[in-house]
């Protein structure tokens, strides 16, 4: 069971070495570096030399990786383009507020899924499934910055209960960004109830479709203690995978909803830094999106190993 | 007396009877219907829409700023006083454009090393998946933002682009459709027959992956619309005054409090075609026998 983990982690490790090594060539591989970005019509001769031996970019390309990710291991990402800022401390606080939105987002949006799907698929093509599934596959095929939109005209615009901008800066408490997140929350939060919600209906269905549901039934186990006791546990495993993946892609999807309602998160500043060619701050923050993403698969894989007896022994023969 | 011979000679039904009962299958079902419906109108627009338009996309007028819906602007004017139906019509060609011809490039490459993979297997497969994943581990708009960004934002970045990066998760379904070919007799009997690789792949694998890459194929182009469409929506798509209904989305967004109109009627167009194209995509899927209930989105 340990080597089994263990096993897990070492390809969580591997997966993101090798997304540090495709940020990292991917962004040497681009026209320009910092200096020229910088400089932008004055890069040339001296000046770009000098600039280039400051930030050290006229190392051979191995010896700056490797600097850069010792360097993010002990989490100094280096200096942004302009040599004022660390990134550590720019990308320190946006992150933070990105993880307030997805977090929030999360906790309303996962149990809501669940309820939603359990409730679609026990009352499969009735009234409320048709409803329900309507307008989840409205809000999951709609784009986010459309539904945004749409958001922002109907509830801020129209009726005027809610602000339609973020107006506070990055850097304030928490309990005063909660106050102004509603709105992206409720946009972040459609999606990902949908996504889940449609998954959690699937395994649901297949499940009730298996051969042990129809033993219990032919017992005469009670409705509702089936449900609970056969279906669901069976029917709910496999979707913490798909929660993952889930709130891992919602991860793009954040980066428009956060530019919509002008939310001072990680996406913003990443898009910011994209068109400002600010390619330290595209890599931390391309490295950071990228461990979340192993980290969520990683906790909801190791998460089902240990629910799952079966799996327990099953994953020991695939790595 | 009925040979083996006989019944391999019998005629199969042609590729294009068989397109036919597809889309017989697809439009039989409500949902399909509707999505064919919308896809189809959208397509037709796409290439009417320069004779259909009632104005000029981009005749500024300052007299007519931010009108509402009217005779003679049936959907209004917007912030520069342009007639919002033209610019409605004309607002899904490029995207239509891009996505149709870097759909088939991303399923056509990422699908043929997902076949090749899955065939020979070993390091190389190893190997290969593992980059998959990594990429995968990034949100596609970050790559697509910066090439856009480094190398302009032209349909000529913009196919490459989406191409390439809509290929890598093709990979995976390919080669996981290849795996369940692959283990069958005629894959078996041909490798022992002697054939190359390049001859399994063509006769035996293409034909049996062919259809999961289709649907594939389907819910890529819808992924890929929603891309093009942030991307002009965060403005590094299409450049002004190219009507583009992400971008024009963008620009009207500000103006929402007295012109919502100028909204709206990109907001409807836009949601029409993808919500069109995923509706066909299902029922496609349906009709062709593949389970895609368990699908995870962008992976």
């Amino acid at each position: 069971m340990i080597g089994l983990v263990l096993r897990r982690l070492l390809l969580g490790l591997t997966s993101v070495a090798l997304v540090s090594i495709i940020i990292f060539a991917g962004v040497e591989a681009l026209p320009g570096d910092a200096c020229t970005a910088f400089l932008e019509r004055e890069a040339e001769g001296k000046r770009l030399e000098n600039c280039r031996a400051d930030l050290g970019l006229d190392r051979p390309a191995v010896a700056r990786f490797v600097g850069w990710v010792g360097g993010a291991v002990r989490g100094d990402f280096g200096v942004s383009a302009d040599g004022q800022k660390s990134i550590a401390e720019i990308v320190g606080m946006r992150a933070r507020n990105s993880l307030v939105l997805a977090a929030t987002a999360a906790v309303i949006g996962i149990p809501l899924a669940v309820f939603l799907g359990v409730i679609t698929a026990l009352w499969r093509d009735r009234h409320v499934d048709i409803c329900v599934s309507a307008v989840a596959i409205f809000a999951m095929t709609i784009p986010e910055f459309v539904s945004a939109t749409l958001l922002i005209l109907i509830f801020s615009v129209w009726l005027d209960w809610l602000p339609g901008v973020v107006l506070v800066s990055a850097d304030v408490p928490v309990q005063d960004l909660l106050e102004e997140i509603v709105l992206p929350v409720i946009a972040v939060t459609m999606v990902l109830t949908a996504h889940i919600l449609r998954m959690v209906r699937t395994s649901v269905i297949e499940v009730m479709a298996s051969d042990y549901v129809q033993m219990a039934r032919l017992k005469g186990v009670p409705y509702w203690q089936m449900v609970f006791r056969h279906v669901l546990p069976n029917a709910l495993l496999p979707a913490i995978n798909v929660i993952a993946l889930t709130i891992a892609w919602l991860l793009g999807g954040l980066v428009v909803i956060e530019v919509v309602f002008n939310y001072p998160g990680l996406g913003r500043l990443m898009i910011d830094a994209i068109s400002d060619r600010d390619l330290p701050v595209v890599q931390a923050i391309a490295l950071i999106l990228a461990l979340v993403y192993v980290g969520v698969n990683l906790a909801a894989d190791l998460l089902t190993m240990l629910a799952n007896p079966r799996l327990r022994t099953m994953y020991t023969r695939r790595s | 007396m009925s040979s083996p011979a006989a019944s391999l000679a019998a005629p199969r039904p042609s590729a294009l009877l068989r397109a036919a009962g597809v889309v017989r299958d697809i439009a039989s079902r409500p949902s399909g219907a509707i999505g064919l419906a919308l896809v189809t109108m959208h397509v037709v627009l796409a290439f009417a829409s320069p004779w259909v338009a009632p104005y000029d996309y981009k005749a500024i007028s300052s007299a007519l700023m931010l009108k509402g819906p009217s005779a003679a602007h049936w959907l209004g004017t917007d912030h520069l006083g342009r007639d919002v139906l033209s610019r409605t019509l004309l607002g899904g060609r490029e995207a239509l454009l891009v996505t149709a011809i870097a759909t088939p490039i991303a399923v056509a490459w990422g699908g043929f090393l997902g076949i090749l993979v899955g065939l020979v297997g070993g390091r190389l497969d190893d190997v290969l998946m593992r980059v998959v994943d990594a990429f995968l581990s990034l949100p596609k708009i970050l790559f697509v933002l910066t090439a856009a960004v480094v190398f302009g934002t032209g349909a000529e970045v913009l196919v490459p682009t989406l191409g390439f990066f809509y290929g890598i998760p093709v990979i995976r379904i390919a080669r996981a459709a290849t795996h369940d070919v692959v283990a069958r007799d005629f894959v078996t009997a041909a490798r022992a027959r002697g054939h190359p690789r390049l001859i399994i792949i063509s006769r035996e694998l293409i034909p049996n992956v062919r259809d999961a890459l289709l649907v594939e194929g389907a819910m890529r182009w819808s992924w890929m619309l929603l891309t093009f469409s942030s991307l002009s929506f965060l403005g590094f798509g299409v450049s002004p005054p190219t009507p583009d209904w992400g971008l024009m989305i963008s620009d009207a967004r500000g103006f929402m409090a007295f012109a919502p109109w100028a909204v709206l009627a990109p907001v409807v167009a836009l949601s029409s075609l993808i919500i069109g194209i995923n509706l066909t995509a299902d029922a496609f899927a349906k009709a062709l026998g593949i389970d895609r209930a368990q699908k995870v989105p962008g992976t």
